[in-house]
This record gives C-alpha cells, structure tokens and sequence, in this order.
C-alpha cells in the first residue's frame, strides 16, 4: 500500500513538473523577440546590417567643407581630392552623378532618391542588378560570423574602391615545399 | 552439459600442471607484454588501451578528452579544448568555390594551416592552389602548384584551390583496413588519429591528393598552436598518421564558417547546409554553373566549383 502512495506522489509530482515547465517555457523563449527586434530596427535604418562605410579619415560628414562653398556642377579637374582617381566608367559619369551635390553628406541614385552612405549598395545595385542579388543572398561578397544565424555583410565598398573598382593585384603567400626538400 | 562442466576443472588442471611448450609460450609472451607495458608512462598505456572513437563510452571518451587536453596544455603550455561534439541534426554539409573570383593568393593556405594545427615542419598543406592556364582549361597534368609571382592573379591564368572534396561515396573510406576514417552524419568525412595505422591506402584510394602523411613527427610552434580544438578535426596529430579537411568541424559545428571562407579576401569561398533550402549553397547549386572534380568517378563530391560569372 505505502509503495502506491509513494508511486502516486512521484507521478503526481511528475505530471506537475511537466506543466510548470510548459507554463514557464513560453516567457523563458527570449531569443525569438530578440530577433524580431533586430529585424524591425534593420528596416528603419538599413535593409541589411553593415559595418560603417570605409570613409578616408577626417573626410565625413563632406558638409563640414562643401557646406559653405558656392555649387558648381560643372564637369571640370578637381583642385582637391587629388587621391581619388576615377576609373569607373570615368567617360560618362563623374562625382555628382552618386554624390548628390545639394545634400553633400549623402548619395543619390538616378531618379534623385537620397541615399545614405550604409545603404550605398543600393546605388550600386543600379548598374550591377545581379551582383547586388548575390550579394544579398550571401554569394557574391566575403562572409563572415554564422552559416545558420547571423552573418556579417560587407559593403560593396569595403572590398571595391568606388572610384576604382577593379581590384588590384596582390602578392600570393610563399609557395609549399616540394616533397624533396621536405626533411 | 552437467558433465562438460564437471569435466573441465580436471582437463584445466591437467594442463595446468603440464609444462607444455604452448603453455610456457602463451606465459613468456604475457610476461613480456605485461613487462612492456609497465614500462610505459601510464599516459601512453592509457593511449595504447583507447578504444575506437565510435565504440568510446561517455564516459570513457570524457576520460580520453580529458587526458588529450591535460597532455596538449602541458606540451604547448596553453590551455587546451578538445571537443567531440556530436552533428548537429538536419545538417549535411556543402561547399562552393568561385573559380571566376579566385586569384590564387593563398591566404586560405596559410589559415587552414593555422586554424587546424598542421605541422610547419615537415611542411603540411590541407589546401593545395594549382595554377592553370585559361588556354587549357581545368588540366590537372599541366598545372603548377609551386607558382612564384610577385603579383596574382597572373597573367593568363587561373587557380584552382583542392582539398578534402567531402564525397558522398568516398573511396579512401572504404579501403581503410581498420575503419579509422569514415562519413559522419553531417557528412564530414573525419580520421581517428589514435587509431590510424599509417598504412596510406586512402592516400592511394583518394583521387584528389587530399590526405596528407605525418612523415615526421610534426612541429607547430607554441605561440601559433591553436587550442580550440575537436577530437576528429584539429586537435594536434602525431608521427605516422594521416590527416585532412574537416570542413574545420570544430567551427561548423559550432555554427561558424570555416577559416578559409573567412579568410579569403576576394569572398570566392562559399559554405552552408545542403538540406536548408535557404541557405547560400542552395542558391549557388540552384542558380549558378556548378562542376565537381573528377565526376566520371562517382565519389559524389560535396565540394562544387562554379562560375558567378
């Protein structure tokens, strides 16, 4: 008899542990909101979560200089920015045709739209509609962080010099030993 | 039965008592085997005892990690992990190399060398980059794996980066004589180290030179040693085994990339879940140009090449 009592309790016991967990479990599941969160923030701000855009050193916000000079849109030698040599197309476009020359500290795409610096893979994606479908699907462009959660982006940018896309060429790694001279 | 039973003890004691040849062989060669091994540091014996990673109890394999961190640290002076942690369910691994992107710059070379603890003297590469001239094609006969430019990519050619080819039907699996390499679930095709003989008949059986011989005993110095490791991945080997691409299954199955996808500066290297419809490598296989080396052998890589291109 005591045994059944002792039975009884422990499956009583047991059926009670199993609906606290199931009562508490729903409150406890703090990733999924946390998610949902970063996924409505990306929205407002950005389509895709990026590092800051590769600015040369004290060169944003552009205003800080542009603002108090007088506009000429021109197509003319520039007296500054004497690093930036143009090799994109260079016969048809030149620095206003992505800079938008009445809000300097952003970009434009070509119907006049304004572009923020984090999002310039969107004036990118104009002319390189594929590259750009790629690139948000994860083939096109350096992958970082997590095959199955969050992985890190890159802006176009931060791996192609706007004004000079092409890569360069870089020095390889020494070759391997060859098998006779290994020890 | 009954008298089987009562019979024995007396055969037992017959022969015991007979100073046979097959007796004095069977306690010269006990003697000696126990003389050996007492000889033995307990660590060794310990190592010369340990079962088959397959065939490990958890708690015989939490002693055996154990044992391989405590013998790592104290080697490399750095505190070590080794891992063995289990697939992760619904998960079966593919890869994908850009042959239009590459430029032949061998960084992933150097980080899979780094990440995965091989020896820098002899000198082993997971990673072989073969140069090709665009001419030719893929033409395995005439390329070069020992190019020397200044600069990449060279004029006129391509490259082509080999290693572990992940095969769903792999051959160096099969002829391994005492089952120290097979598949995983998650389709990583792993070698126990302990128990690998050495023989290198999956060297011969391996039709892309993907594994590679411990000739020497290896050498990685302390402060490049890295301790994050996995029992059938990159934990330190020894002299006399063979060793390959996982995949970096110490990372994967953490849920990172490999090294050499995170290295490659020109982003040509591409890996993901084959069976997650979402994933990057679903959309390559889907959408891209896809080839695999050597098809005509029905090894079944996991390992695509394409042309984004």
């Amino acid at each position: 008899m005591r045994k059944h009592i002792f039975k009884c309790v422990i499956l009583t016991l047991g059926i009670a542990a199993i609906l606290g967990i199931s009562f508490v479990y729903p409150e406890n599941q703090g990733s999924e909101p946390v998610k949902e969160e970063n996924k409505s923030s990306e929205n407002t701000t950005t389509d895709i979560q990026v590092p800051p855009p590769p600015f040369s050193e004290d060169i944003f916000p552009c205003s800080e200089c542009h603002g108090d000079m007088e506009l000429n849109t021109q197509r003319r030698e520039l007296d500054a920015h004497e690093d930036i040599v143009l090799k994109h197309d260079e016969e048809n476009r030149w620095c206003l045709d992505c800079h938008d020359a009445k809000n300097r500290d952003m970009l434009h795409l070509a119907d006049g739209r304004l572009v923020d610096f984090r999002e310039s893979y969107k004036l990118c994606g104009q002319c390189h509609g594929p590259k750009l479908r790629d690139w948000r699907k994860g083939v096109h462009g350096r992958r970082t962080g997590s095959w199955n959660g969050q992985k890190k982006y890159l802006l176009c940018a931060h791996c192609h010099n706007p004004h000079s896309p092409r890569f360069k060429k870089i020095k390889p790694e020494p070759p391997p030993v060859k098998p006779g001279s290994l020890r | 039965m009954i008298n089987m039973k009562e019979k024995e003890p007396e055969n037992k004691e017959n022969k015991k008592n007979k100073l046979t040849r097959r007796n004095f062989l069977k306690a010269a060669a006990a003697a000696s085997a126990l003389v050996t091994l007492g000889a033995c540091s307990k660590t060794s014996m310990e190592e010369f005892l340990q079962g088959h990673f397959k065939t490990l109890t958890k708690k015989d394999l939490k002693r055996v990690l154990e044992r391989l961190e405590a013998e790592y640290s104290k080697k490399y002076g750095k505190k070590f992990s080794v891992s063995a942690k289990p697939p992760i369910d619904g998960t079966e691994f593919g890869y994908a190399l850009d042959i239009s992107r590459c430029i032949g710059c061998r960084r992933c070379v150097y980080g899979c060398a780094d990440e995965n603890n091989q020896s820098r003297d002899p000198q082993i590469h997971w990673i072989q980059v073969l140069e090709m001239e665009k001419e030719k094609g893929i033409d395995f006969v005439h390329s070069n794996l020992y190019y020397n430019h200044d600069q990449v990519p060279f004029e006129g050619h391509f490259y082509l980066p080999v290693a572990c080819q992940q095969c769903k039907n792999p051959p160096c699996v099969r002829v391994c004589p005492v089952e120290a390499t097979w598949q995983e679930r998650d389709g990583i095709v792993v070698v126990d180290y302990n128990w690998c003989i050495g023989c290198r008949c999956c060297m011969a059986a391996c039709p892309y030179g993907a594994r590679h011989f411990n000739w020497g005993e290896p050498t990685i110095p302390a402060e490049k040693v890295n301790p994050k490791t996995h029992f059938l991945g990159n934990r330190p080997r020894m002299k006399g085994v063979v060793e390959k691409c996982t995949f970096c299954i110490q990372r994967v199955r953490e849920g990172l990339y490999p090294k050499c996808v995170e290295v490659c500066p020109v982003g040509a290297r591409k890996f993901g879940n084959l069976l997650d419809p979402e994933s990057e490598i679903r959309y390559i296989l889907e959408n891209k140009r896809v080839l695999v080396l050597k098809e005509e052998l029905n090894t079944q890589p996991k390992f695509f090449y394409f042309f984004a291109t």
